[in-house]
């Protein structure tokens, strides 16, 4: 496989992975628990590395994500304190647990293959040299199989439980009576997202999943009517956005991450101004015409 | 890579005089202190009005300003490139309060995409600014991580010029900017314009953000401006003596992480700064008098044995409402507000039947929202109800969170069974 194709095979599905999370948590207004859980899963790299003298091991992504859900956790035991209102209690905790990180980084292993870099903005470019073998056959890039696995996870876990996860969005009493229990549902969402966050980072960068999870899902959200068609959209915009940056970033030859955001960012301003129903444009025409917008 | 972040004085000698007399050391201090200051003025102001993200949002969204600046220009000069960040981050701003307002994408979701997006695009720019012949990516990669040994005398100057007009700013339209924070609507129906108070504020959340970006870096700004307001909103109850304690608590922070990141070998100064505010905040949150977790739990305990003490049949009464906390109440009965005054009043009630608790009980857990424990400022109420409508198009309302997480393994059962004996 040319190593362009993988690089764009390997952006589209960490880009609709990332797509899929986004959307659970923006229908729940939480997406910049993704800014913090994606800033965070820096201390956890750095303390399973420390733990497994390896970036190989996979100790590193149960560690990652499990800081991911440490970080919600804590942020929502300074919220139930009363203390602290939500938006004050994730900044916070996630500064603070990656000032830490950096600390010991800096500190303890500025001298190994360990930079907040790498971790922070990623480096799609060097997604091909990593090789997955197979009895010593080569059976193409790593990053394709981390990124195939996560999307699956992620596609898994919406449709099985897609039923519930729309009933504890919208409408929390009636997952109460129903049965089910939205905190349960609520950290598997919250560790779902560390999952994709953590396997995202060498590609997009941990910085950059943010806008994989934001922009997508609020493209979609502008344009769909039920969620079902919401993650459908999302999933659409992430992947134009994917093949648009990697397309854009290969013929500027600029850094694939920025030119994926940017992508992102585009299409959403797009469906920003021309939505049909929520968009600037016909918002403002419904109000020309005397009708209250939505 | 270690260029960008071993940016920490190094110093020989690991003594405290021989710190203050090292002129480096004296001026990053300052100038962290100078920043620390500011960013707990404004910080107030922005936790209040719970804008505290917005800080994280402009610091990420300043990347492409300070490197088009850059590309622009020529020129690494600080003031050039903190213009252009100031120009990206009003610009991201603007784009996020549009759309916020415009469109059914709440404010949070809004400014995560206006942020990463913007960052994304300064990535972008800057992986192409690289290729150039002569520019070096560590100019420019410091505002990301921030890099407060490059703060020099001429940097000072300009923060403690923006530190004055910041205060007096503050000082002299203090109430204005008090009816800003906590209750708009008031303050537009008293013909007040707030709307330009609140845009004022926003305005110098901005600017304060690009500035100290330079010390402790894009990533880690929103600690500084968050970290102390939190901290002094535990010790005080007026606005006034909040900001006040803020200012000194985001100096302390400014000083202390500058010392303890010359000291230590390794340890980058922006990450000390922001770990020194985050320790002073939990300090506060665990210790301060009357609000602090720590006073909660003694007042608590001291409840339980009065109303041991009192009457053994109380227990059964007190712990009842507490197994069947319905979710859409918002109170925490085990928080025991206004302790002393309900320990009385159960065990009053109680000697005559336990009928005459639940009566009682419900309209006490209504009013809870409304007037939250002992400890709250009276001022944070219109501010709960300011954020209300927003906060009611949300499915996961913070107050559902609190007994969602304690509610289903108690209200399964308990909650079931109470519904059926009633």
């Amino acid at each position: 496989m040319p190593a362009e194709l993988e690089i764009g095979l390997i952006a589209v599905m960490t880009a609709a992975s990332c797509a899929v999370c986004g959307s659970l948590l923006l229908v729940r207004g939480m997406t910049m628990t993704a800014d913090a859980v994606s800033h965070t899963i820096l201390l956890g790299i750095v303390l399973a590395y420390f733990a497994a003298g390896g970036l190989d091991s996979p100790l590193l992504f149960l560690g990652a994500a499990a800081v991911g859900l440490v970080t919600v956790a804590l942020g929502e035991l300074l919220v139930k304190s009363r203390l602290v209102s939500e938006d004050s209690a994730v900044g916070v905790v996630f500064p603070l647990l990656f000032a830490l990180a950096v600390i010991l980084i800096t500190r303890y292993a500025s001298s190994v293959h360990l930079d907040t870099d790498t971790v922070l903005l990623g480096e799609l470019a060097f997604a091909p040299f990593e090789r997955m073998t197979v009895f010593g056959a080569d059976i193409g890039a790593k990053g394709i199989y981390t990124s195939a696995g996560l999307l699956a996870l992620d596609l898994l876990f919406v449709v099985a439980l897609f039923k519930e996860l729309k009933t504890v969005s919208f409408d929390r009493t009636a997952a109460l009576v129903m049965g089910f229990s939205p905190a349960l549902l609520h950290y598997l969402m919250m560790a779902l997202v560390s999952l994709t966050a953590v396997g995202s980072f060498d590609t997009v960068g941990s910085v950059l999943v943010v806008a994989f999870m934001a922009a997508p899902a609020a493209t979609a959200y502008l344009l769909a009517e039920s969620f079902g068609k919401m993650l459908a959209a999302a999933v659409a915009a992430a992947a134009i956005s994917a093949i648009v940056g990697v397309r854009a970033a290969l013929a500027l030859d600029v850094s694939f991450a920025g030119a994926m955001a940017t992508a992102a960012g585009l299409v959403f301003l797009a469906a920003l101004v021309a939505a049909p129903k929520r968009g600037l444009v016909g918002a403002y025409l419904r109000r020309r015409a005397g009708k209250r917008p939505r | 890579m270690t260029a960008a972040l071993g940016l920490v004085p190094r110093l020989a000698a690991g003594t405290l005089a021989a710190l203050l007399s090292d002129y480096t050391f004296r001026t990053v201090a300052l100038g962290a202190a100078i920043i620390g200051l500011m960013s707990g003025v404004v910080g107030c102001f922005s936790v209040l009005r719970r804008e505290a993200l917005l800080a994280d949002g402009a610091s990420h969204a300043a990347l492409p300003g300070v490197v088009a600046a850059y590309l622009i220009t020529g020129s690494k000069d600080a003031a050039v490139l903190l213009a252009g960040a100031a120009a990206s981050a009003v610009l991201a701003a603007a784009a996020t309060v549009l759309t916020a307002r415009r469109t059914r994408i709440k404010f949070e979701s809004a400014l995560a995409v206006a942020m990463s997006v913007f960052f994304g695009l300064g990535l972008a720019l800057m992986s192409y600014a690289q290729r150039l012949p002569g520019a070096s990516k560590a100019g420019l990669s410091r505002f990301i991580y921030g890099e407060a040994s490059s703060i020099v005398m001429r940097d000072v100057y300009a923060s403690a010029a923006l530190a004055l007009m910041l205060t007096a700013l503050v000082c002299v339209f203090f109430r204005q900017f008090k009816l800003a924070a906590f209750d708009p609507e008031y303050a537009a129906s008293a013909g007040l314009r707030s709307g330009a108070a609140g845009g004022a504020l926003t305005a110098m959340t901005v600017a304060v953000t690009v500035l100290g970006i330079q010390a402790v870096g894009a990533v880690l700004m929103s600690a500084l401006l968050i970290a102390p307001a939190v901290a002094a909103r535990q010790w005080t109850r007026s606005l006034a003596g909040m900001t006040a304690l803020a200012a000194v608590f985001g100096a302390v922070s400014g000083v202390a992480g500058t010392a303890y990141s010359s000291l230590r070998d390794g340890v980058p100064t922006g990450p000390a700064i922001v770990v020194t505010a985050s320790v002073i905040a939990g300090v506060s949150l665990l210790a301060a008098p009357g609000r602090g977790i720590a006073a909660k739990l003694v007042r608590r305990r001291r409840l339980r044995r009065r109303v041991l003490a009192a009457d053994m049949s109380v227990v059964d009464e007190l712990t009842s409402p507490d197994v069947s906390a319905v979710p859409a109440q918002s109170t925490r009965p085990d928080a025991a507000p206004d302790g002393q005054g309900r320990a009385a009043s159960p065990s009053d009630v109680s000697a005559t039947t336990g009928q005459g608790t639940r009566h009682e009980a419900p309209p006490d857990g209504r009013e809870s929202p409304a007037a939250p424990p002992d400890g709250e400022e009276s001022a944070t109420v219109p501010q709960d109800v300011s954020a209300a409508p927003e906060q009611e198009l949300r499915p996961d309302a913070p107050d559902g969170e609190g007994h969602v997480a304690s509610a289903p393994d108690k209200d399964g059962k308990g909650g079931g069974s109470d519904a059926g004996g009633a």
